[in-house]
């Protein structure tokens, strides 16, 4: 039975998008379909496939912002992460999967932003699924020519005396932007610390909340 | 399409939806398996043309560049593909009906 959401919206307060509710369409009897063929065939089950999708909802910024509060307190792990971030994060216990993952650290002079301009390259397994607008023509199209502008539109105004660097993320490449801890935090704890570490701080579309 | 010129950005967010997070879990255990890699899927996207940035959505894109990889690689058949599509329209007009859940 179509169900009528519009009005409604989920429990995480986005609204629901309008495929939940209309009709079956094509492509959604395909991926029912290549579902069910690569289970007949043995390729995979519906647990594994029940299981990757607990362990991809499981994810989330949550587990950058701990990597990035760690390298804020531990100068050592944070020379780990800069010299190989797949690795320094996965001592931390993260699955971050087989492929290469580079940190790029803000300063007082240089902010970093990330984007994948082919498609939608993400640090998920930090980060969780990359947001809608990452994803966007608008986003791929515009951040490598305009960062300023961009960035504006996140609300992010960033000195002319800033360098901002892009790094366009590939297939076997991606990044996550170390921001710069902020000002006042010297007495904040580790789990304090974390808890400043947005989402976008990472993506370099923002930067950390400030303390208090 | 780095550089090109595009609109101001859309920064709502939707929930992914049952059949995204699906399609999400075929990508990763296909790659896994050892059908495709991410270049055989970027390639597939680019073979859709500009048109497909423009018409499809996101999920829908990939489904179809996960389809063009398994039927490259042998594990089904474009006949296979179509046979079980007529099944599942049969079963109902939503998705949960059609999924069976």
């Amino acid at each position: 039975m179509p169900h009528d959401h519009h009005d409604h919206l989920s429990p995480s307060g986005h609204p629901f998008r309008a495929d939940d509710d209309v009709p079956l369409s094509y492509w959604q009897c395909m991926e029912i379909a290549i579902r069910e063929l690569l289970i007949d065939k043995g390729e995979t089950t519906a647990a594994e496939i029940a299981s990757q999708i607990d362990a991809m909802d499981s994810r989330s910024p949550a587990n950058g912002a701990a990597v990035v509060a760690r390298a804020w307190v531990d100068p050592r792990f944070r020379a780990q992460l800069l010299e190989n971030a797949a690795d320094a994060t996965r001592e931390m216990g993260f699955d971050i999967g087989p492929l290469n993952l580079i940190a790029v650290e803000n300063t007082a002079d240089v902010h970093n932003v990330i984007v994948c301009t082919l498609c939608s390259c993400y640090p998920r397994n930090l980060l969780g699924l990359p947001p809608d607008w990452y994803k966007s023509r608008a986003y791929r199209s515009r951040v490598v020519k305009s960062p300023r502008a961009v960035l504006r539109e996140f609300g992010l105004d960033l000195p002319e005396t800033t360098t901002v660097r892009v790094h366009d993320s590939t297939a076997d490449m991606r990044y996550i932007v170390l921001p710069a801890r902020p000002a006042g935090t010297e007495r904040l704890s580790e789990s304090e610390l974390a808890a400043l570490v947005t989402r976008d701080s990472m993506i370099g579309t923002g930067i950390p909340l400030s303390a208090g | 399409m780095g550089g090109q010129p595009a609109g101001a950005l859309d920064l709502s967010q939707h929930d992914f939806a049952l059949w995204e997070k699906r399609v999400d879990a075929l990508m990763i255990i296909g790659s896994a398996r050892g059908h495709f890699t991410v270049d055989g899927l970027r390639r597939a996207l680019e073979d859709m043309g500009e048109d497909a940035f423009e018409t499809m959505t996101y999920y829908e894109r990939w489904i179809a560049a996960i389809n063009q990889n398994l039927v490259e690689a042998g594990v089904y058949t474009l006949e296979e593909l179509g046979l079980r599509m007529a099944e599942i329209q049969a079963r109902g007009d939503t998705y949960g009906e059609a999924a069976n859940g």
